[in-house]
Parts: C-alpha cells; sequence; structure tokens
C-alpha cells in the first residue's frame, strides 16, 4: 500500500507576504555576505583581535542570560501568578527596556550604578565595587536589556499554562516552591528555552547600553558588536568580517541548541 | 491500607459563589465508609470536593477531622498540602512530564522522602493496582482505565484520612467501565479511611457507595443506602436514575389523592402525606375502558414516544401524567402516535407506598 | 480589503513625497557636518538664512565617517565638513567632492569634573594608574590626536576606556563616573560648565584641521559653494571661535 502525500496549497495571501518578510531579514545578510572579502578572510581573521571580542561576547552574553533566568523566570511567575497590586502597570515596565533606546539604558544604568549613581556609590564607598568599564558591567548592561525577551516569553507561557496540575500537586501535599519546581517549570519548558534563546541573541547582539555603560576597552568590555561599530569608523572590510564572524558563532550555537532541544523533545 | 483509619470528617459545608450559587451541605463520612454524591450537573458536587480538599474555601460552616479544623471561616484555613486528603481528578491530571513511577512517588517527594524509598513505595502501589509494568512509562501510554488506577495509587501513596475521587469513571468508555468498577470498588473496599466520592452516574454511585447522598442545587434532597434510595426516591431526579414513576400525594383511606389530580389505590395501607413509585412497566394500556381486576385506570393521550433499549417508552400525559414501557408489538398494535387516546391501568401491588418526610412541602407531580 | 489597498497605496505616497528631495525651491541646501561642529555651525545656518532670505540650510550632525559613507552610498547633501582632511580626501578621490579648504581647527583638552576629584593639573598626571581616564578609541579621529600627545609627552596613561566618540568620553566626565577624559576645546565650550578645561601644550602638536568642500552631486551647487564661502568670511570665522575652534 502506497501512501499518497497530498500536497495544501498554500494561500497566496499568506505567500506572498510570507515570502516578502523572509525577503527582509535575508537580504541584507546576503549583502552581508557578498560583501564579505573571502580570499582576505583567513589573514584577517588571523590579524584581527577578533577572538578576545568573540570570547568575551560568548562569555558575557551566557552569564547574562544566566542572571536574566535565575531573576526573570521567577519574575514572569510573579507577574503571571501572584496577586500584585498594580500588576498590569508592573508587566508594563517590564517591557521598558523593550522600547528604550539601549543608549538610554545605559545612561540610566551609568545614573544608578555608577561611580556617582543612586546605587553605585554606596557600592563604591562601602564595597570598593565599581561596575562602570569593567567586564561585570557588560553583563549588568546585557542582562538589563536582555531580560524582557525572556520574562515576557515565559511569562505568556505560564498565563497559558493548565493550573489543574498546580492543584493535584498542592493536594498531593506539595509547597509552592516544590510545585513550581517540578510542576509549572517543566511544562513551561519550551517557552523557557525559546525565552532563553531569545535573551541570549539579544545579549550577544547588545551594543547601545553596554557602551555606554561598561565603556570600551579591549579584552575587558569590547564585545563583538562594540569591535564592529569601531572598526566601521576606520575598516569597514575587517567591520564586515568581524560581522561575519559574530553571525557565524551565534547561527551555530542557536542551531544547535535547537537541535538538541528538538530531539529530546521528540 | 487501614493504617490511617480512625478519624471521621465531619462537615458542615456553606459557599457562596459569585454567580449565585450556593452551597448548603453536612456530610458525615465514617473511616472505612464510602459516601457517594449524586447528583446532576452544576448541582455543587465537584464544589464539595472541592471544598474538602482545600481548593475552594469555605464563606460560612466548618470542615474538620475529628478534632482538627480544616476550615473554619475566617479564622482558620488548612491549606491542601496540609490536609491528609488524596483527591483523584475527574481527568485524573498525572503529570504529562513525569513516569507513572514518578507520579505516584510525588506526594511522597514533595513530603520529604528520599528518592529510593519514595520510589519503593511508589512501586509497591503500581504492584497493587496492576500498573507496575507501566512504571517507566509517561502517563499518555497509558489507557483510562490504567490512568485512572495511576491516580488512585498517587493519591493513596500519601496514606490520607480522606480520599476524593470526582468522577472517577466518568473519562471511560463502555466497555472498560465495568471492569474498571469492579477494581475501584475493590480497591475503595481496602481503604481504611473515609471516602467521598462524585458521581453523576446512578450505576456508578449505587454500586461504589456505602451511602447515597443526592444533591440539587447546592443541597441535600435525599440520603440512605443505595436500596433505600434506589426503592424510595424522594424526588423526581432520583426517580429519574432509578427509573420509577414517582407521584406525590396524600393518603385518606385507602386511596390516595395526587398533588397533579387524580387518584390511585395502593395495596399497602398508608395515612397522610406520601409518595407512590412503580416502574413505567407496571403500566398497562387498553384501547378502551377495562372492565376488569385493575382498580387503578384513567385515561391518558400519548405525547411522546422513544425507543428505550428493547422497550419502547411513551409519555402518557393524563390525571396523573407518567411513564409506560411496551412492546413494539403492542405499539403497533395500539397504533400508537402522539396524540392517541388510551386507558392506563397500574395494578395496585405494583405500586410502592411510602410516608413522605416532614417539611417536604413541594409535592411533585407525574415522573418525566 | 478595498480599504485596506487604498490605505497602502496612500502610505506609499506619503513615503515617496518625504523621500523625493523637493528641487523646485531654489535655495534649500543640505550640510553634513561632524559632530562637533553642532553648536558653531547651527547658528551660522540662522545667519546665512538671515542673509539670503528665501534660502533654508538642513543639518545633518554625526561622526565623519559615518557620514561619508553616507555620501558614498548617494546620500543627497551639498556640502561636506568632517573633522579630519582624510575623510573628504577619500571623498575627493572618488569624485564626489571639490576641493576642500581648511576651515577650522581643534585642539584637545584635558575635561574634568568641576570638583577634580583627582587633582588633575596636566597631562603627566594621567599616567597615574588611580586616575579613572576615558579617551576616545584610536580608530577615530579625537582617539587617534590621543595617541599623538601621549607619545609627544613620552607618557603611557592606561585609559579604562575607549569611547566611540569625544561626546562619549563628555558625557563620562560629565556624569562624574571617570576622573578624566580627554576632549576637544570645543566639547568643554559646549559643556559650559558642567566640565572644567585644562590646557595642556603638547595639544599644539595634534591640532585637528576641519576641511569643508561642496559634493560633486550637489542638488543646489550654487547655494552651496556661496554657504561654504560664508563659513570661511570673517563671520563664519568670529563665530566658530566664539564655540571654541581655532582658525587654521
Amino acid at each position: 500500500m502506497t501512501t499518497r502525500r497530498v500536497r495544501r496549497r498554500i494561500p497566496v495571501l499568506l505567500l506572498v507576504p510570507a515570502l516578502l518578510g523572509l525577503a527582509v531579514l535575508v537580504v541584507p545578510l546576503a549583502g552581508l555576505l557578498v560583501e564579505t572579502p573571502w580570499t582576505r578572510l583567513w589573514p584577517r581573521l588571523a590579524s584581527a583581535e577578533v577572538w578576545p571580542a568573540l570570547r568575551l561576547s560568548l562569555w558575557c552574553a551566557t552569564l547574562a542570560t544566566g542572571i536574566c533566568l535565575v531573576l526573570g523566570v521567577p519574575l514572569a511567575w510573579l507577574l503571571a501568578r501572584a496577586d500584585v497590586p498594580g500588576r498590569s502597570l508592573l508587566r508594563a515596565l517590564v517591557t521598558v527596556p523593550l522600547v528604550l533606546p539601549p543608549v538610554v539604558g545605559g545612561v540610566a544604568l551609568l545614573l544608578v550604578f555608577g561611580r556617582r549613581g543612586l546605587i553605585g556609590q554606596y557600592l563604591d564607598a562601602w564595597f570598593g565595587v565599581s561596575l562602570p568599564f569593567t567586564t561585570a558591567g557588560v553583563v549588568v548592561a546585557e542582562a538589563f536589556v536582555a531580560m524582557p525577551f525572556l520574562v515576557v516569553a515565559v511569562e505568556g507561557a505560564l498565563r497559558a499554562a493548565d493550573p489543574r496540575f498546580e492543584e493535584a500537586a498542592e493536594t498531593l501535599g506539595a509547597s509552592g516552591w516544590y510545585t513550581f519546581r517540578r510542576v509549572t517549570l517543566p511544562s513551561v519548558a519550551p517557552a523557557v528555552l525559546a525565552g532563553t534563546v531569545l535573551c541570549w541573541a539579544r545579549a550577544l547582539g547588545e551594543f547601545g547600553a553596554t557602551i555606554t555603560f561598561a565603556g570600551n576597552f579591549p579584552g575587558e568590555t569590547t564585545t563583538m558588536p562594540l569591535a564592529v561599530y569601531l572598526a566601521l569608523e576606520s575598516d569597514p572590510e575587517a567591520a564586515i568580517v568581524l560581522s561575519v564572524v559574530l553571525l557565524t558563532v551565534s547561527v551555530a550555537v542557536l542551531a544547535g541548541m535547537r537541535d538538541r532541544w528538538v530531539r529530546r523533545a521528540a | 491500607m487501614g493504617e490511617a483509619g480512625g478519624v471521621t470528617l465531619d462537615a458542615d459545608l456553606r459557599l457562596d459563589r459569585p454567580g449565585g450559587f450556593r452551597l448548603d451541605l453536612r456530610l458525615r463520612v465514617a473511616p472505612g465508609e464510602v459516601v457517594t454524591l449524586l447528583g446532576p450537573n452544576g448541582a455543587g458536587k465537584s464544589t464539595t470536593l472541592r471544598a474538602i480538599a482545600g481548593l475552594a474555601p469555605l464563606t460560612g460552616g466548618r470542615i474538620s477531622m475529628s478534632s482538627q479544623d480544616w476550615d473554619v471561616p475566617p479564622r482558620r484555613f488548612t491549606p491542601p498540602r496540609d490536609r491528609g486528603v488524596g483527591v483523584v481528578f475527574q481527568e485524573y491530571r498525572l503529570f504529562p512530564h513525569m513516569s507513572v513511577r514518578e507520579n505516584v512517588a510525588f506526594g511522597l517527594r514533595a513530603r520529604g522522602v528520599d528518592r529510593h524509598a519514595a520510589r519503593r513505595r511508589a512501586d509497591e502501589w503500581l504492584d497493587v493496582v496492576g500498573l507496575r509494568d507501566h512504571s517507566g512509562h509517561r502517563p499518555h501510554r497509558l489507557s483510562g482505565g490504567q490512568a485512572q488506577r495511576a491516580a488512585l495509587a498517587r493519591a493513596l501513596a500519601t496514606t490520607p484520612e480522606v480520599l476524593l475521587l470526582d468522577e472517577p469513571l466518568a473519562a471511560l468508555d463502555v466497555s472498560t467501565r465495568a471492569r474498571v468498577r469492579a477494581e475501584l470498588s475493590r480497591h475503595l473496599a481496602r481503604f481504611g479511611g473515609a471516602t467521598l466520592l462524585v458521581s453523576h452516574d446512578p450505576l456508578d454511585a449505587m454500586t461504589l457507595a456505602d451511602r447515597l447522598v443526592i444533591v440539587e442545587d447546592g443541597r441535600e434532597v435525599q440520603s440512605g443506602t443505595p436500596v433505600e434510595v434506589a426503592t424510595r426516591p424522594r424526588t423526581d431526579y432520583v426517580a429519574r436514575l432509578v427509573g420509577l414513576n414517582l407521584l406525590g400525594g396524600n393518603a385518606t383511606g385507602d386511596s390516595v389523592d395526587l398533588a397533579g389530580g387524580g387518584r390511585l389505590v395502593p395495596a399497602d395501607p398508608v395515612r397522610g402525606p406520601v409518595w407512590l413509585a412503580f416502574p413505567p412497566s407496571a403500566v398497562v394500556l387498553h384501547a378502551t375502558e377495562p372492565h376488569g381486576s385493575a382498580r387503578n385506570h384513567w385515561p391518558v393521550t400519548v405525547t411522546g414516544i422513544e425507543q428505550h433499549g428493547n422497550t419502547v417508552r411513551l409519555h402518557l400525559e393524563g390525571r396523573p401524567t407518567v411513564l409506560a414501557d411496551v412492546t413494539p408489538a403492542a405499539v403497533a398494535e395500539l397504533r400508537l402516535a402522539p396524540g392517541t387516546a388510551l386507558w392506563a391501568a397500574v395494578k395496585a401491588t405494583e405500586i410502592r407506598a411510602y410516608p413522605a418526610e416532614p417539611g417536604e412541602g413541594g409535592m411533585a407531580g407525574g415522573a418525566g | 480589503m478595498r480599504s485596506a489597498i487604498r490605505c497602502l497605496v496612500a502610505a506609499v505616497f506619503l513615503l515617496s513625497a518625504c523621500a523625493a528631495p523637493s528641487a523646485d525651491s531654489g535655495g534649500r541646501i543640505t550640510v553634513f557636518a561632524a559632530a562637533s561642529l553642532t553648536e558653531g555651525f547651527g547658528e551660522l545656518g540662522e545667519l546665512f538664512e538671515a542673509a539670503n532670505p528665501g534660502v533654508t540650510v538642513e543639518f545633518a550632525f554625526a561622526g565623519s565617517s559615518t557620514l561619508a559613507a553616507q555620501i558614498r552610498s548617494g546620500a543627497p547633501a551639498d556640502v561636506f565638513a568632517a573633522a579630519s582632511p582624510v575623510h573628504l580626501t577619500t571623498l575627493v578621490d572618488a569624485g564626489l567632492a571639490t576641493a576642500p579648504a581648511a576651515f577650522a581647527t581643534n585642539r584637545l583638552q584635558i575635561a574634568v569634573p568641576p570638583d577634580n576629584p583627582a587633582g588633575i593639573s596636566g597631562l603627566a598626571d594621567l599616567s597615574d594608574p588611580d586616575v579613572v581616564l576615558a579617551v576616545c578609541d584610536p580608530l577615530v579621529p579625537c582617539g587617534a590626536a590621543t595617541e599623538t600627545v601621549f607619545e609627544i609627552a613620552g607618557i603611557a596613561p592606561e585609559p579604562d576606556t575607549r569611547e566611540r566618540d569625544v561626546k562619549a568620553v563628555l558625557t563620562k566626565v560629565r556624569l562624574g563616573e571617570v576622573d578624566a577624559g580627554l576632549v576637544y576645546r570645543t566639547d568643554v565650550h559646549a559643556a559650559a560648565g558642567d566640565v572644567t578645561g585644562i590646557e595642556f601644550p603638547e595639544s599644539a602638536e595634534a591640532v585637528n584641521v576641519y576641511p569643508i568642500a561642496t559634493l560633486t552631486d550637489a542638488p543646489d551647487p550654487v547655494t552651496a559653494a556661496a554657504f561654504v564661502d560664508f563659513v570661511r568670511s570673517q563671520t563664519g570665522r568670529d563665530v566658530l571661535a566664539e564655540a571654541g575652534f581655532g582658525t587654521p
């Protein structure tokens, strides 16, 4: 017996905008690849200060994502489930970093965590800790900008999740925390993973808040996007090479992660 | 597992819901007893279970287990996790991301039992319910009956003092239902604590209960052993469930004046407000007025005809209005159709008469 | 559906109306100018409009390299005033700009917060590793000038950050995040008291010369040439001197 595969026709009204949308996303990327000096790529990679910046970028984005997970998932839970007053206002506040120009975010971070900032002055005076111009500052700036992506993704899933399983856990003697850890969190795991990917990608590409808050110093705060921007000032070809490296690494990491999850889910 | 026995659930449930629904129900369940709440959808059965489990706080009244108060608004509220209850939900609610064994061990792990001990006890419970071979499977691989047993094992594994079951058989198809019902009955018999079960299916309720509590509109309308309820219904709802014509009336002399009009003579001597009950099959039809032994006969009009198993159920309007079960042959012979005028007759010996309880004012008319 | 299409069509027309250069209005020029010229050029533009009724001057201020890149990509500009000769030279080589003329100079100053927390008095103080120092990245013009003065002074300070442009350095000083930053005189001038400027002799060895030129594809070459002349006139020099620029 042969299985006949009936191909459903895709409505044109969906197909055309979908392809246009794809073009909007992919064509600029293609432009970048066309402009890439492939023949001189290797010497450029070998000579340029690509690797410290790349290492720093991956390290900071991962650390920032870790912070976002630890703080963002409970925050999402609070927004989705807890009976807090002014929840819609809180929800709006959480998404502020999404609309705020990152440079403004960076200035805001300076005003709070800077040497003379609201909190920063005490950090400096009491503990001798100063975040600006340090790798820690980069992580803070990236976490600030990237956290909303995780929170929004997880909160949506939590609100859609079936609370009946939590009830069942409660009748079985589970505490709120145990229920969250064993029942709620696994049920929104796909959203947490998707949010983590978005968060990591956003952190990896972060530029404005980072350069404003953490400054730019090779090996310490110069992440790939900063290196790309500065190279663009004097040597556009170098900037393209750096961009291609950043793109390649991030696409490889994201595709790799997705594969693993898909396999696990199956 | 009789280790949890010895305490009685005593609940005086009062719960107002925003929609205007009001639950007002008094329940006592002794250790080892299985009480079944039977009632139509929306009667407040599930709300009762949720209140006892602690998932729906009372707005008045009290729930206590022996001397321990669980819910005494507004002073005291024990959260679900600190009540010794096990719940089998209607749709079972097995955690989909855990194996069957992990599901059963969940309550023990949540209460701090270490992993190995919890697994061992979960396996013991899976042996009890015959699911040991499925312990590593995810719940979605279980059949309906297996999932129900897994949910039961999960609830019992925490050795609760009270077991609550919400429509435990409703999700099963007819072919497995009888077998699962028998198994459930066996497990409930071994459970030493108080069991409260909710059902809207009379067969499930009758077979699983030591005592039935009939709930309508948030209130108890009748309670008793399954036999009592089945033979002496006191509301139209129960009468329909057990398949009897139920007529209320007032007995004077040897006949009963029916509330809805008409008069019947039962064989048993009775006095005062009474209920009369007889099966639809006891109604005999005649094309013309019978002249014979039957003292109870009256003119009726056919208002409805429907196939009911191997017989045909007729809705007969008259004084009183009743249901009658006849053979398809009789339908053909009498040329029955809506509007057909007939004579109905019931032998006095077929009519069960019993006193209506004091305070039960609203007399029911004809059943159906 | 039909109204949606109509809306779409209207939107496209509106967009194209915005994008189309209004060539018919004789006397509207677009000047691309280095960010550091913001203060001086704003006033010059107003004076030029007052002296030539009917003429409008529009400015686009940004980093010189960004502007050069936009011109190479066909941005419709009439005049380009850059912060260093190099950016204009490449455009001239590409046939996109006419011969440039120097019209202003700028030199570095040390900017410190008004309370001068690190007690900076000269370039040598910047070598102290405890001093939190911001400079421009060597890849941008002010950073290159900074490297030069350090070299001349024979010092090798360790900056805490290499900012993407001179305004970013100024911001860090303003917010008190750094003890000192190397910026242009005009930036200190523009900060109007928020920072204190400290002169140092080595800055004379790294004077930044600002060139200006009309562009080959200028939509309005006549007005463009008039504006260039105006910038180089005595009035122009006075206004720029007021903003802290030097004369070439």
